[in-house]
């Protein structure tokens, strides 16, 4: 049974979809992903779609799915990477997966979970600068 | 005139044949040259339609031909299956209606992303759906 690794980097959990999802898989991973949010208590989840070259109305679904699960378990969720022509597709299918934060790449997406959940060390370090520039 | 160029029939009843299929579907559309774009939404209907077969009437048969009218090649995939039929095709075309628990948008997306689309269905009997999709426009 192929299962899609699910790797946690600090408060955030990454999934990166390297193959073809087909409904089982697409199911467990909604179901491992909401598990791993629980246990970790994390922040926020980023999926990379990336090598994802079909996504179709049930994918769309579950991909909202994690979404709003993710949410109401206080974690936000940004899906990177997608293929311009998944998002003609997604579009044109009507399905246009409202409420799913997206970023081009890995690095946007990091950038915008950061600035979504206010991460207190960074808070921080932005007030140590803050307070560096007054003393200077 | 269309012309039917080269015929393929799979049979579809395990989660592996889907994979199967599509796989299939995706060398016949790059055998015609066809775009990514448009493979892309050739293969998201199949996916819809497989899914439908294999929920609704515990799967079926696919043919997939590569047809010709004039100077434009396509990829036409027809869809049988023996499974309880459509009761209301006019219902089962709308957005947003389903008998599963779905979103209902997979027949009329589908019908959004393709060229041609055709649908019977007979109650008791089984469907039919068939698709095509050129390889331009």
């Amino acid at each position: 049974m192929d299962k899609i690794p699910i790797l946690r980097m600090g408060a955030f959990l990454l999934v990166s979809i390297q193959v073809d999802l087909y409904d089982r898989l697409a199911l467990n991973l909604e179901a491992d992903l909401v598990q791993m949010v629980n246990k970790t208590s994390a922040k926020g989840v980023l999926i990379d779609i990336s090598a994802v070259s079909i996504v179709d109305s049930f994918m769309g679904r579950i991909i909202g799915n994690i979404a709003s699960m993710s949410k109401i378990l206080d974690a936000q969720t940004v899906v990177v990477g997608m293929q311009p022509a998944v998002a003609i597709t997604l579009i044109e299918l009507g399905l246009p997966l409202k409420g799913v934060h997206t970023a081009l790449d890995m690095e946007k997406g990091m950038r915008l979970l950061r600035s979504m959940i206010d991460d207190p060390e960074e808070d921080a370090d932005e007030d140590q600068t803050i307070d560096d520039s007054i003393t200077e | 005139m269309t012309l039917s160029l080269s015929k393929d029939t799979i049979k579809v009843s395990k989660e592996q044949d889907v994979v199967f299929l599509k796989n299939r579907v995706k060398e016949t559309a790059v055998k015609i040259k066809m775009g990514l774009v448009n493979q892309t939404r050739l293969l998201t209907a199949c996916s819809e339609l497989v899914r439908n077969m294999m929920r609704y009437a515990d799967g079926g048969m696919c043919l997939i031909e590569i047809v010709s009218s004039g100077r434009n090649n396509g990829v036409r995939l027809t869809f049988t299956d023996k499974g309880p039929g459509i009761p209301d095709i006019v219902a089962a075309m709308r957005d947003g209606f389903s008998t599963g628990k779905s979103l209902g948008l997979g027949l009329p997306g589908t019908k959004r992303l393709v060229n041609e689309f055709d649908i019977k269905s007979k109650v008791g009997e089984g469907t039919v759906v068939t698709i095509l999709k050129w390889a331009n426009g």
